[in-house]
């Protein structure tokens, strides 16, 4: 099946340690397997050796080589220290950056095998993912996100200097509760790419600056504005608000009243963050899933290549095999789906069915069934798909079985939980269905918009939560957010819940006043 | 093309300043935990660092989440072994239960939160805001501490201190100023000269501008590019730095009448004012004295390690600390504090000469003084002698403070009470 399996080389290495030029050569080896057999397509990579108190460091910042500074990463830093440190967790084998060049860190403890490991997974297959997976074509920008937040620490530290440190944290505070509503979920326009609005945001400053006028701070402003006449006052209210928004972030760096520049270009930083890390969440199943398969497919040629011996070989299937266990939901150890499990078995079920496919996959996947094109199909998913139309266009009866999944109706007003779809004829687009629905953020993350603001009277800002399935929010963490979001409003937040069926209002939150308004 | 680059060189604490504003954030829960840790540690290693435990309200991180236990949900769980469709389940209790954990897939818990803390940033945190109260600078102590400050310019100095920009701005205004021909001019002129002669067409011309050329060559050469005139030194003054001198005399009973648990208190106490000092202050001195029924001045190991027992008489102690302040710390100089701890036990008979002592000798020589009574932990307190004695003293405007430690746990906020600075207080 493979196309040169006859050839016998040397075994690259026989050792565990390893210095440069033997991952230079293991990197080569991988490198024409990536490209000759799999057509992988990557960013140039950057591979980077660090310590495992560097690897906790850049655990701290959100994975990043570099970030703005806030105490919440001291915090996690903390924390993922004593951890480590007592021995609860263990580090990851190694952190990929969707940045071009792609970078991959390598932990300077890992043996060569596991190097080589690391190497096809994060520099071949992340990589290889982040490139060309439609959602970070369209919606992240590798080539400026290490130069954006080069700016925006840069941005930060520097309003820290001007403003003082509390003020920035506390605006930062407010940003980070409203961070997971800070994105926009539906493609707009491709406008500016984030090295452009570096170089907007540093000439705006500039122009103001030079175009300073002490003089104008004297003209008196008219405090409410005035509202031109119109037919339907609200409706013509929220079309110039760009009403509803669901963005709140965006909604509050352009239309909050008193907000400072800076404060909202803070905003428009965090925004930024967000939104760059929002096709990694949608994709944990995939994206892992390819690095997995992708990793898991060079190691298997490498060993028929001779070019891994068999302990190595055994060393790699030890890691492999944990990382892609899959727990039993009444084990310990269990902590919900394990995306490396689901995304792998998913695409090794997919090449099955290509190449040895049974009546069933017929049946089921006429398209890829006895196709022999594994390789296309997988490279398709790999382009156009994320997790949610992932599994629902792919996860077939074969996996379900493996995993032995069901599915089990939680009704919070039921005294009981039901079993309503296992793994049969009966149950299969059941259980796929509710577990794409499981993995879809948008419905994970509670659907929350800006649906009016009362500019003639006093400036309250009302949002509604559309509730889907009765699940409503959390309350402590809500007021806790509302009041981080009144804080930035300047003025009162009100927050509704609806049932989008009856558009009923089930429940209402206490209206909330900032306390410490930031501006 | 694959780029190896080592980062393991670089700079580590990368994180350093966000670990600085987390410890700033969550002060108020670190200080109560390193405030519970220093009661339990021995007396030894209270410098030590800590690992601590902080609750994790205040340093929550909120968000918009949904929450558990409400509304219909579906959940998609592994490991089928024996469900057929209709089967019911039990609803989980809480955390543990099979499948139980399904209810919050978003949303880590978050409770109690631990770390370490370095030594440095865990005697930071001890000792933050606290100061010696009424430091007056007494005496400027001539010849020991100058500082060096940058005063101008001057004529002369050493060539190391030579000031390149102002000498240059001299040399130029003076050439400016006596006209010196630029270089420039004369490369010009020369290269005139030169075609001139070439062509050998104007001779006169040539003659005149030979003439000139001389002239500026002269005037060149008698004014000099840079001349002594124009050279500038930096010039430091040394400045005298005030320094405030202080003294703080230890004052520890460690006769019989006061258990292990009772020394072992005001051992804690005179450890932390010993951190606190070192930390604090470069020039204060400290003498430590330690008293039976006769009083030794000791060093800080005796002091803190070696184990004596006897009588109990605390004037001799006193007495002691006024004899050393005459000796050698004069209170025109020094500014002194006293710190004394004792379990209240007194001879009868020689409370009047303490009272006269500390009333006469010592209260109006010091800054401060500060007495710890150390008790065994009675419910109910019944003022000692020595307690009566100095709470007559301490009614009147005197630099007497008087605080009681019982347990452990009280060290620290005495501690903190009696170093506050009167404005921090409020």
């Amino acid at each position: 099946m493979a196309p040169n399996a006859a050839v016998q080389q040397q075994p690259l290495f026989t050792g565990l340690d390893w210095d440069y030029r033997d991952v230079m050569r293991v990197y080569d080896a991988i490198e024409r397997i990536a490209h000759e057999e799999l057509e992988l397509d990557v960013y140039p990579n950057q591979i980077e050796v660090i310590s495992s108190e560097q690897m906790l460091d850049a655990y701290a910042s959100m994975g990043m080589p570099l970030f703005y500074r806030h105490w919440s990463f001291g915090k996690h830093f903390a924390r993922d220290e004593m951890l480590y440190r007592k021995g609860y967790t263990g580090l990851a084998y190694e952190i990929v950056i969707n940045s071009k060049p792609c970078i991959s860190y390598i932990m300077e403890e890992n043996t060569l095998t596991m190097q080589t490991l690391v190497l096809a997974h994060a520099a071949f297959g992340h990589n290889h993912f982040f490139k060309n997976n439609r959602l970070f074509r369209e919606w992240t920008d590798a080539e400026g996100i290490l130069d954006y937040l080069d700016f925006a620490k840069g941005y930060i530290a520097e309003c820290e200097e001007r403003y003082g440190v509390r003020a920035v944290e506390q605006v930062l505070d407010a940003a980070h509760a409203l961070m997971s509503q800070g994105v926009h979920r539906y493609p707009k326009p491709q406008t500016r790419s984030l090295r452009e609005e570096r170089d907007r945001e540093i000439e705006r400053v500039r122009y103001e600056e030079q175009t300073y006028n002490a003089l104008w701070r004297t003209v008196p402003t008219d405090p409410d504005g005035e509202l031109p006449g119109g037919a339907d006052p609200v409706e013509q209210r929220m079309q110039r608000l760009g009403l509803p928004e669901e963005n709140l972030l965006y909604f509050l760096e352009k239309r909050a009243p008193r907000l400072e520049h800076w404060q909202r270009e803070v905003l428009r930083i965090v925004r930024h963050v967000a939104q760059y890390f929002y096709p990694q969440k949608q994709t944990k199943v995939m994206n892992e899933g390819c690095a997995t398969a992708v990793h898991y497919y060079i190691m298997n040629r490498l060993h028929e290549n001779g070019q891994l011996t068999d302990g190595a070989f055994l060393e790699f299937l030890h890691s492999h095999t944990s990382v892609v266990f899959q727990p039993e939901f009444d084990d310990p150890r269990y902590s919900g789906i394990n995306p490396y499990a689901l995304g792998f078995a998913i695409l090794q079920d997919l090449r099955r069915m290509a190449t040895d496919p049974t009546d069933e996959d017929r049946r089921w996947f006429p398209e890829v069934a006895g196709s022999g094109d594994w390789l296309g199909v997988w490279q398709h998913a790999w382009r156009e798909y994320r997790d949610e139309s992932f599994i629902l266009q792919f996860l077939g009866p074969q996996v379900i079985r493996d995993f032995r999944l069901f599915r089990v109706h939680d009704d919070a007003d039921e005294p009981e939980l039901v079993v309503d779809a296992i793994h049969d004829d009966a149950g299969y687009r059941a259980v796929r269905r509710s577990l794409a629905q499981r993995h879809d953020v948008a419905r994970l993350e509670p659907d929350i918009q800006v649906v009016d603001v009362d500019l003639a009277g006093d400036r309250t800002l009302v949002l509604e939560h559309r509730v889907s399935d009765g699940v409503t929010l959390d309350p402590g963490e809500a007021t806790a957010v509302l009041r981080h979001l009144a804080n930035l409003w300047g003025y009162d937040v009100k927050l509704y819940e609806v049932d989008p069926e009856t558009e009923r209002v089930i429940n209402e939150f206490p209206q909330v006043s900032p306390v410490a308004p930031v501006a | 093309m694959v780029n190896i680059i080592d980062r393991r060189r670089n700079p580590k604490g990368k994180s350093l300043a966000n670990r600085q504003r987390f410890l700033r954030r969550a002060k108020r829960q670190v200080l109560d935990a390193v405030n519970e840790a220093s009661g339990r540690r021995k007396v030894t290693d209270v410098a030590g660092g800590e690992q601590i435990t902080i609750p994790a309200d205040g340093l929550h991180e909120p968000s918009f989440r949904k929450a558990a236990g409400r509304g219909v949900r579906e959940h998609v769980v592994p490991g089928n072994k024996e469900y057929v469709v209709g089967d019911t389940i039990p609803r989980p209790d809480g955390q543990g239960g099979s499948g139980g954990r399904e209810g919050s897939p978003d949303g880590e818990g978050e409770d109690e939160f631990t770390f370490a803390v370095s030594r440095d940033e865990f005697l930071d945190l001890f000792f933050e805001g606290l100061e010696l109260p009424d430091l007056v600078k007494r005496q400027v102590k001539k010849a020991e501490q100058y500082t060096q400050q940058r005063a101008g310019y001057s004529v002369s100095g050493s060539p190391s201190n030579l000031n390149v920009e102002r000498t240059m701005r001299n040399s130029l205004s003076r050439r400016i100023a006596l006209r010196r021909p630029k270089g420039e001019d004369l490369q010009a002129l020369d290269e005139e000269i030169d075609r001139l002669e070439r062509a050998g067409t104007e001779p006169e011309r040539l003659r005149e501008l030979i003439e000139l050329r001389r002239n500026k060559q002269e005037r060149s050469r008698a004014i000099p590019y840079i001349d002594p005139v124009d050279i500038r030194y930096n010039r430091f003054d040394h400045v005298p730095q005030p320094v405030s001198q202080a003294v703080m005399f230890c004052l520890m009973d460690v006769s019989g009448s006061m258990t292990e648990d009772m020394k072992d208190l005001a051992k804690r106490f005179f450890m932390l004012l010993y951190l606190f000092l070192e930390r604090r202050y470069r020039h204060v001195d400290i003498v430590f004295i330690r008293h039976t029924h006769v009083a030794q001045e000791v060093d800080e190991d005796t002091f803190f390690y070696s184990r004596e027992t006897g009588g109990t008489l605390v004037s001799p102690a006193l007495a002691m600390m006024r004899d050393i302040i005459e000796d050698r710390y004069p209170v025109s100089d020094w500014n002194i504090y006293g710190a004394q701890a004792s379990d209240g036990d007194n001879t009868p008979a020689d409370n009047p000469a303490t009272t006269r002592l500390m009333a006469d000798g010592i209260l109006p020589l010091c800054q401060y003084f500060a007495y710890i009574e150390v008790g065994g932990g009675q419910a109910f307190h019944v003022p000692s002698d020595l307690w009566r004695a100095y709470d007559r003293l301490a009614r009147s405007e005197s630099p007497l403070a008087m605080r009681r430690v019982q347990t452990r746990g009280d060290i620290f906020p005495v501690f903190r009470e009696l170093f506050t600075p009167a404005e921090l207080k409020g």
